[in-house]
């Protein structure tokens, strides 16, 4: 699969890693140079420098080719509209964004967009450990 | 009339001035704290500290009565994400969002904001209609079939001089369709020879537009 992740955080990195190690053909959009640092000096996918909110920065990564499209930066609302990008203009199949505001995850969620909340997952979680004494896993 | 400008760079500054002096119901929101006082101190309480793409900032606004919100911060992104909060959450009907990148205007639209403002675009088409010494000016955008009216002057140096028109490598998707000679409008056939300082209107794709002006204005315009 093509996959293309925007922001190189350390989700991001991690994804990026991850995919790559899988045998996908990964592209990685961050703004910064200095992000990239945190691949692996092995690191085979493509480092693409510009904002995933520009058209010629996401076509230089290859959105016309993606399968999947991931936007993890800081900013939710960069997160917003580069995966709006993703799915209105170019219909690539699958879009997966972060939002950390627990209201806008919901109306983005409402608009058709695949979000993931951390803030929300990761209070239920705590939420859950505290009323149940549970401890949560995670996968190591 | 209700209205909400959000952003208050020098834009969303003299947007609220302009607005309150109209006899409009204004309210301002802007992230930086520094600028809400001094705005406080100029408009009074119409002006709120927040971040206008959070919910809980629109909805203490007063978004659900607005009528009108207006996206004028530095950032696109921002901009467009706080008019379709404020559409879906809020149901206003009217949205303006400022489009600093003139690429995003259409994106905008085909995002549901409904009207773009790009301050690149307007300045860019202000200059070229009022340098006439310009040899090659942009006349119209078509917006929906993505076509140009433009208007270029035959440099004497261009390969296309004393050519007729049927001969002519210009790109593809462009028509010559009048050029003016002399003060005297021509209505050119295939056979119509171009000669220099001929004034051309051209209809054309937008993306044809640099093609042209290197094919027909060589090296004036730079």
């Amino acid at each position: 699969m093509k996959i293309i992740i925007i922001g190189c955080g350390r989700v991001g990195a991690k994804l990026a890693n991850d995919f790559a190690e899988e045998g996908h053909h990964v592209s990685v959009v961050d703004q910064r140079q200095t992000a990239f640092r945190r691949l692996p000096s092995g690191f085979r996918g493509q480092l693409v420098l510009g904002t995933g909110i520009d058209e010629d920065v996401l076509r230089n990564a290859g959105i016309q080719q993606a399968d999947v499209f991931i936007a993890v930066t800081e900013n939710d609302n960069t997160n917003i509209m580069a995966a709006q990008i993703a799915q209105v203009i170019y219909r690539v199949p699958k879009v997966i964004l972060r939002i950390y505001d627990p209201d806008r995850a919901e109306i983005y969620r409402e608009l058709g967009l695949t979000v993931i909340c951390p803030t929300r997952t990761v209070a239920e979680m705590i939420e859950h450990a505290v009323r149940d004494h549970v401890v949560p896993t995670e996968p190591s | 009339m209700y209205i909400i400008v959000v952003g208050g760079g020098k834009v969303g500054y003299y947007l609220t001035k302009t607005l309150v002096n109209e006899g409009y119901e204004v309210f301002l929101i802007e992230k930086n704290p520094v600028k809400v006082q001094l705005y406080r101190d100029r408009f009074g309480a119409i002006v709120m500290q927040g971040d206008g793409a959070e919910v809980a900032t629109l909805a203490a606004a007063g978004a659900g009565r607005a009528d009108v919100v207006i996206a004028v911060t530095g950032d696109d992104e921002d901009n467009l994400v706080i008019c379709q909060v404020a559409r879906e959450r809020f149901g206003v009907r009217r949205t303006i969002a400022r489009v600093n990148n003139p690429k995003n205007e259409e994106l905008f639209r085909r995002l549901g904001i409904d009207v773009t403002v790009s301050q690149t675009n307007v300045i860019l088409s202000l200059i070229e209609q009022q340098i006439p010494e310009r040899p090659f000016v942009h006349l119209l955008a078509l917006r929906h079939a993505d076509l140009a009216i433009v208007e270029a002057k035959v440099a004497a140096e261009s390969p296309v001089v004393h050519q007729p028109i049927w001969q002519l490598p210009l790109p593809p998707e462009s028509i010559i369709t009048a050029i003016l000679r002399r003060g005297e409008l021509i209505i050119p056939t295939g056979q119509t020879m171009i000669e220099p300082g001929d004034e051309l209107i051209i209809v054309t794709k937008q993306q044809r537009e640099a093609e042209l002006r290197e094919l027909l204005c060589v090296p004036a315009t730079r």
